[in-house]
């Protein structure tokens, strides 16, 4: 029997789905949705009477003050009786497949009353107006629905059960490379979403032609997993021949001879000092932190699945990387998260977008619920981030989830031995998210969302939070030798890379599945979420089992690491497929690239100014600029302050001002803390792809470094989001992009400990006319930092803190406006692009860090987007504070970039340049002369004029609300605070 | 004399367990994080302990409505040794979920007769979670945690906040009482810092013993001044956060 109940909010009031409903219909343009009104639907399948439905909707589903519930045999009139004068009636539900984390909860809450339903599945349920089918139709999927997870239905539901498949029948199926022309490879490639190109296919068939047959479809998939650009660093690894601007490079494996060669220099020059622990190998770099612990951070993209289902691709896109810092080492606790979203810009016109495109704002607000969700469920505090705004992504937007994680000292290390279990633990094995890895290194188009098929997840983060306590206990007591997580590529990477020496013979029959119905390939490929690898020595077996069954986690030994290197896949005993493990990993054929860079020319400075701008005006438009506003809604719906460590927080000071680095207390009751900083210069990477990685790397730093990082103790985390790198041009940026990266790494002795790449971010469509368009994202590097305060305590915030204090500039400005914020609100075009100076930055961070271990510094704030005024404006609204500063006292390169040489162009050639590496610092008017002195007898101590740090006292809190700005001729001009501050936030 | 136990039940999806029992352990108890399915295989557990904390986080998820499987399991399985553990003087808190839990479980505002609940929390009216924090005043009562406390700070971090009351003659009931013990309050802007829409600005309430407090904010979240948004230059870093006295209170309350 499939009953259905309906819950009903008792109060109308109270229903803030209906009111989206309402403004979401107006916003596409639906006429006549005016009224709504919603109820949340059960779908019960089992042997049960309406007496027990009618308790469980009583007693589980419905709340006895709020609500009311209806119960009824599905398909019953009675649930779709017309509301007062709204006669649709319109379900959203999850595909039969899809994670249904509602529903999983309630079957598990029927337990408890001693009801066994079969099947539950949760459905929405909207009471609208009279609609035509295509209105409907429209705001069901581009409101209500996402079409890759759910199905609509208007009218009655017309299902009678909840069935799924029948139990799989063991088969075979060998895919003929045999005599198969390169076309024909493509194709086959093309079909099974294979991804693998014809020169790694012709590997494929060599090798089981010396075997004397060809593949069997598992042993296919298998290989094109680990080969996948997701599983492996194809291109970043090649051979390249390089021709620049600086001549011709060739390189052997670009990624080893420019990001490890930089870390491999740095632990050289540390020698006995290294702080490094484990980097580059495995899901983690980790580093060391106090006495007891060491602390490990990763960063990972998960664009494809974010631009097809923003809320379920963000949240599962975190959840990977959770899994990635607990899967390091012996396990590490999450204890920090952060996210990074590149999107289009929120006033994009619906009309501008391709076809298939979500628009930027209401996948924004997707990616933000499914990071919000599944972080606060796992009672992770999301403290750090950014949103950049640029069309180049719409279609294919960027969205990057970070972990940091603390485990015990002496647990970096993990080896597989031999006569291990091979366990998977967590969640059960479905039928979603099979070719994720694959689908992600191809290019995005206009009908991904019906291609894409199943590689969509929707995650069910409690079961992850249940997988960490169960995980974290058993790493305590030390119950197994690795762990890794099921990510892309499903079992076959994640058993597949722990075998990668040993081998290991998997039962693929003993995976537990969600439903009857998949292969041993679909088991043995399925991304499904929320689950790791162990290996467990048989010893411990019982033990383990017992902590995972007193935290509700299904533990099951699905085979046994070997010895033998080979990967031996059976199904009820029978051989599915059987593979070399030696081939499988090094079998992948290395093809030499060629890549070139050739610099744009660079675009005069021309100034676009209003008859009647002024300095603030402009401030007050960069201000309220989409990268620089306020990211305030965001942040307040992240719990950032859980596990109560956050100790620097994102929103900051008596106004709430934005932070700079944030910071956390590595352990509850300790006072070092975890320092993390995010760099983005994605409006450089058409411009210059070598200072668009510098700058961004600066960025992160100097984020970390204001907040009172050691300068000498930050990590770094490459990420690489690219276009299609198979064009010469585009891997030409790369290039350039691991060359600022090793260069930037060696000058500030910061090593680079982990990181990934994501190419293939081509967006292609058709238009109406038939025209084929194709689109590469900017290439964009995130730079992240990740560094250490000795103790949280001297932690610095960018707040202005008190009447009287002097402020201070440190770092050269030069006229750099390229790309900068004050071209984008259509001041300024062209200029230079801004440079990073490494050797002048160490000395910059090096100052800074000195004052401020000195004491004499109460306030730094760096100077990024938007530059040194944008800056200043920050601490105020952060501090609540008045300030006056004089632009003529910025020390400021005469380079003619000013243009006409006009005051105002001068004014603001100052106040808004981006040239990295600056920092504002408070200092208490008591210690300024202290502070002089540090600075000149610091520069005094350094022949060497590049190694003198350029630093002038700027200005002064002062008391009363208003922002005094002394032009370069002496004039001032005055904005209220508060002004200021509104147009951070977004208010007129 | 022995310190006081206070016991942090946890569930499935609870996640503010640790930092409880740290807020605890500073206060001079001794904490230990205990999962429901322990206790519900041996609820002779609880007869060891003066204080029992149901902490913040989703417990199952939420994805029905905040903390009720969590109240479902407590009352199915352990409602007898609750019973008992508060008859005989024992201390409860339930912060945020554990609020919802307390709720749910009829432990807070039931009705006396039918054991129907009286109140709930509900979506907070803006639809969204929110992370922020707010101005509290407390009017203890008889409230053990609250004693010696007027207005302070703390955060809120939840979805489902909303205090409502089946009536608005339960409400009446309950204020007369002297049960709604703590509300949100006004900046010092004059700004309400209601997060949640709640009726009559209700933050936390108590039973009538004042021996058992549910509250939406997170005390354990404000123990010491750096965990506040503004400390950076203008708290005094090794003083306590307003958070702490709840803690502190309970456990003197059962030395």
């Amino acid at each position: 029997m499939l009953w259905e109940v309906d819950i009903h909010l008792r109060d109308a009031a109270g229903d803030h789905a209906a009111r989206a409903v309402v403004a979401g219909a107006a916003e596409l343009g639906v006429a006549g949705c005016m009224r709504a009104t919603t109820a949340t639907g059960w779908l019960i399948e089992g042997d049960l009477s309406r007496a027990d439905v009618e308790r469980l909707a009583a007693a589980v589903l419905a709340d006895p003050v709020t609500e009311t519930f209806t119960v009824a045999e599905a398909g019953d009139a009675v649930l779709t009786t017309a509301a007062a004068g709204l006669p649709t009636v319109l379900h959203v539900l999850p595909r039969a497949g899809v994670t249904d984390p509602a529903a999983e909860t309630a079957l598990e809450a029927c337990g408890l009353l001693g009801l066994r339903p079969s099947a539950v599945r949760s459905v929405r349920k909207y009471w609208l107006p009279a609609l035509g089918t295509a209105e409907a139709d429209r705001l069901a999927w581009k409101l209500l629905a996402s079409e890759a997870i759910h199905d609509v239905v208007i009218g009655p539901l017309p299902h009678r059960t909840l069935a799924g498949g029948r139990p799989w029948t063991f088969s075979q199926e060998t895919v003929r490379l045999k005599g198969l022309d390169d076309a024909a490879l493509d194709r086959l490639s093309r079909e099974r979403c294979l991804a693998l190109s014809a020169a790694e296919l012709h590997a494929v068939r060599d090798h089981f032609q010396s075997l004397g047959r060809d593949p069997l479809e598992i042993e296919l998939e298998t290989i094109a997993q680990t080969w996948s650009e997701h599983c492996c660093h194809k291109t970043l690894g090649s051979p390249i021949d390089h021709v620049g601007p600086s001549g011709a490079v060739r390189y052997d494996n670009l990624l080893k001879e420019t990001v490890f060669a930089s870390t491999r220099k740095v632990r050289e020059q540390l020698g006995p000092n290294d702080w490094c622990v484990s980097v580059f190998r495995d899901n983690s770099g980790v580093v060391r932190f106090d006495g007891d612990h060491d602390i490990c951070v990763k960063v990972e993209t998960h664009n494809h699945p974010s631009a097809i289902e923003p809320y379920g691709g963000a949240a599962t896109g975190l959840g990977g990387v959770i899994r990635d810092v607990l899967g390091t080492g012996l396990g590490a606790k999450p204890i920090a998260n952060l996210d990074v979203f590149c999107v289009g810009r929120p006033d994009t016109p619906a009309a501008d977008l391709p076809p298939g495109v979500i628009h930027p704002r209401r996948l924004l607000a997707g990616v933000v619920a499914g990071v919000r969700d599944y972080g606060n469920r796992m009672g992770i505090p999301t403290i750090a981030g950014a949103v950049a705004y640029d069309p180049g992504y719409i279609g294919n937007p960027l969205v990057f989830c970070g972990t940091v994680g603390i485990m015990p000292r002496n647990s970096a290390d993990a080896a597989v031995q031999v006569g291990d279990l091979v366990v998977v633990a967590g969640g059960r094995t479905g039928r979603d998210g099979i070719h994720g890895a694959t689908f992600s290194s191809v290019e995005l188009s206009s009908d991904s969302e019906s291609q894409s098929g199943g590689s969509v997840q929707i995650g069910h983060a409690i079961h992850e939070k249940m997988l960490t306590d169960f995980v974290l206990e058993a790493s305590r007591q030390r119950l197994f030798h690795a762990i890794t997580d099921c990510g892309a590529g499903g079992l076959s990477s994640a058993v597949g890379e722990m075998a990668a020496t040993l081998g290991a013979e998997v039962d693929l029959d003993r995976v537990p599945l969600k439903y009857d119905g998949l292969s041993a390939t679909e088991a043995w490929i399925s991304e499904a979420q929320e689950r790791m690898v162990l290996a467990v020595a048989p010893a411990d077996w019982e033990k383990l089992s017992k902590i995972a069954a007193d935290e509700g986690v299904e533990a099951t030994a699905i085979g046994t690491f070997t010895g033998a290197g080979r990967l031996v896949l059976r199904w009820q005993g029978r051989t599915a497929g059987e593979l070399d493990c030696h081939f499988l990993h090094e079998g992948r054929p290395r093809r030499r690239l060629a890549s070139r860079y050739v610099p744009p020319a660079v675009k005069p400075t021309a100034w676009t100014l209003r008859a009647d701008d002024s300095l603030t005006a402009s401030l007050l438009d960069v201000l309220a600029a989409p990268d620089v506003a306020s990211k305030e809604w965001i942040i307040r719906q992240y719990d950032h302050e859980v596990q109560g460590c956050s100790i620097v927080k994102p929103l900051l000071g008596p106004g709430a001002g934005p932070a700079d680095g944030t910071v956390v207390r590595g352990v509850l009751g300790r006072d070092r803390g975890i320092v993390l900083g995010v760099g983005l210069r994605h409006r450089l990477g058409l411009l210059d792809p070598y200072q668009m990685a510098a700058g961004g790397i600066v960025e992160a730093m100097a984020n970390a470094i204001a907040v009172g990082a050691d300068p000498a103790r930050i990590a770094l985390l490459d990420n690489f989001c690219w276009g299609d790198c198979r064009r010469e041009e585009s891997l030409g940026t790369l290039v350039e992009a691991c060359r600022a990266c090793h260069d930037m790494a060696v000058a500030f002795a910061a090593p680079f400990v982990s990181g990934k790449d994501s190419l293939n971010n081509v967006f292609a469509w058709t238009d109406a006319s038939g025209t084929h368009h194709e689109r590469s994202i900017p290439p964009t590097l995130l730079a992240t930092a990740m560094g250490q305060v000795e103790n949280v305590h001297r932690a610095i915030t960018p707040d202005l803190k008190q009447v009287g204090n002097r402020l201070a500039i440190i770092g050269l400005s030069r006229g750099e406006l390229a790309g900068s914020q004050l071209e984008l609100v259509g001041r300024v075009h062209g200029g230079r692009v801004p440079q990073v100076d490494a050797a002048a930055c160490r000395e910059v961070f090096a100052a800074v860090a000195t004052a401020q271990r000195a004491g004499l510094v109460v306030a730094c704030h760096d100077c990024s987007d938007g530059g040194f005024l944008t800056a200043v404006a920050e601490m105020a609204i952060a501090g609540g504070s008045a300030a006056r500063i004089t632009l003529a006292d910025v020390p400021m390169e005469a380079d003619g970039s000013s243009g006409n040489g006009s005051a105002l162009h001068r004014d603001l050639a100052i106040a808004f340049t981006e040239t990295p590496g600056r920092f504002v610092c408070e200092v208490p008017a008591a210690v300024a002369d202290r502070f002089a002195v540090e600075m000149s007898q610091r520069n005094q101590t350094r022949p060497n004029q590049t190694q003198k740090v350029p630093w002038a006292w700027i200005g002064e809190v002062v008391a009363g609300d208003q922002l005094e700005i002394v032009s370069t001729a002496g004039s001032a001009t005055t904005v209220p605070v508060a002004s200021l501050a509104r147009a951070w936030r977004g208010g007129a | 004399m022995l310190s006081p136990r206070a016991m942090i039940l946890r569930a499935p999806g609870t996640n503010c367990d640790h930092e409880t029992a740290h807020a605890f352990e500073r206060a001079g108890a001794i904490a230990r994080r205990v999962h429901v399915h322990a206790l519900a295989q041996k609820p002779s557990l609880a007869d060891d302990f003066q204080i029992l904390c149901i902490p913040g986080g989703f417990s199952y998820g939420d994805d029905i409505a905040s903390g009720r499987i969590f109240a479902l399991e407590l009352k199915s399985r352990l409602a007898d040794s609750l019973a008992k553990f508060r008859d005989r003087g024992g201390l409860i808190l339930g912060i945020c979920n554990g609020f919802q839990v307390l709720l749910q479980t009829g432990l807070l505002l039931s009705d006396p007769i039918s054991g129907a609940a009286r109140a709930s929390l509900a979506h907070n009216t803006s639809g969204m979670f929110l992370d922020r924090w707010v101005h509290l005043q407390a009017v203890p009562g008889r409230c053990v945690f609250l004693q010696g406390m007027d207005r302070f700070e703390l955060p809120v971090a939840h979805g489902e906040g909303r205090f409502v009351t089946r009536s608005p003659e339960d409400f009446a009931a309950f204020d007369a009482a002297g049960q709604l013990v703590l509300r949100y309050a006004a900046d010092a802007s004059g700004t309400s810092s209601n997060p949640n829409g709640a009726m009559g600005d209700v933050a936390g309430v108590c039973d009538e013993t004042g021996r058992i407090l549910g509250l939406m904010p997170h005390p354990e979240r404000f123990i010491d001044a750096l965990q506040h948004p503004a400390w950076n230059g203008r708290l005094d870093p090794a003083a306590a956060g307003a958070g702490f006295p709840f803690f502190t209170n309970a456990v003197r309350a059962v030395s």
